[in-house]
């Protein structure tokens, strides 16, 4: 594939709507024709930074608006999830495995470490009442290479 | 796609089937359900029944991890069956085997837990 290929989401912060937004992505890199498990990969990461925004940065106010933009260049997606919220306060301590702000939701603590795991690089950037904005990359390593 | 949880007395064990997809969205309905049953039944622990759980997120593990704690709190044991490779996989990355015996079906699960009482 040449060039680049992009595609932004821009959707209301509701529950209902992580489902929406990980099918959607997977659907745009379907293209690539990546393996059940990278789309699996892909769809657990969008669903942990979109369950993010709606919980935490916008602590479930529903009149607000996630934004994914995903960009395809080769075998390589970016993905970036960004919300407006309240921001992260110590990026160090959210990051940490098992660490919630939320414990009294049943909150597991595992997104940031699950998106670092199932993607090839991870990047968060917080502002306290600026929003936060996570970037995601992964390789897909298509199918297609198989016979090559 | 939504989520459905089927519940079956056995004995003194609930058996959980989730069919679907299990994330922040569908989480509360789990946690309600089993809560209600844990708290309500006779049953003393809980088999996991993953066959047909499409796909979970940390938003699971949360709730799973809760129903954890508080079936292990009146003194019983918590055990999963058929886990998908991706779930087998968040299951991993979270530590969660430490805590959660694994077994291949609801049998091998259920016969674990008749030793265990």
């Amino acid at each position: 594939m040449n060039g680049m290929n992009e595609m932004t989401l821009s959707f209301s912060a509701r529950s209902e709507n992580e489902a929406f937004a990980r099918v959607a992505v997977a659907a745009f890199v379907s293209q690539l024709d990546p393996t059940l498990e990278e789309l699996n990969d892909l769809k657990t990461a969008v669903s942990e930074a979109v369950t993010n925004a709606i919980i935490h940065g916008y602590e479930s106010d529903e009149s607000c608006k996630v934004t994914i933009e995903a960009t395809i260049e080769g075998d390589c997606v970016s993905i970036t999830v960004s919300d407006n919220g309240r921001g992260i306060e110590d990026l160090e301590l959210a990051r940490q495995p098992l660490f919630t702000s939320k414990p009294e939701l049943e909150r597991s603590g595992m997104g940031f470490t699950i998106m670092e795991n199932f993607m090839d690089r991870f990047e968060v950037s917080s502002l306290m009442g600026g929003g936060t904005r996570v970037m995601m990359l992964k390789r897909i390593e298509s199918k297609k290479a198989l016979y090559n | 796609m939504s989520l459905q949880a089927e519940l079956e007395q056995y004995r003194n064990v609930l058996i959980v089937r989730l069919r679907g997809e299990l994330d922040h969205h569908t989480a509360d309905v789990v946690r309600y359900k089993m809560e209600e049953a844990i708290l309500r039944g006779g049953s003393v622990h809980v088999i996991l029944s993953l066959k047909e759980l499409q796909f979970m997120d940390s938003s699971g593990l949360g709730v799973i991890l809760g129903r954890y704690k508080q079936v292990k709190s009146k003194g019983g044991k918590m055990v999963v069956c058929d886990v998908n490779p991706s779930v087998h996989r968040l299951f991993e990355l979270s530590g969660l085997f430490k805590i959660l015996t694994i077994h291949d079906n609801e049998r091998s699960a259920i016969s674990s837990l008749e030793v265990v009482s």
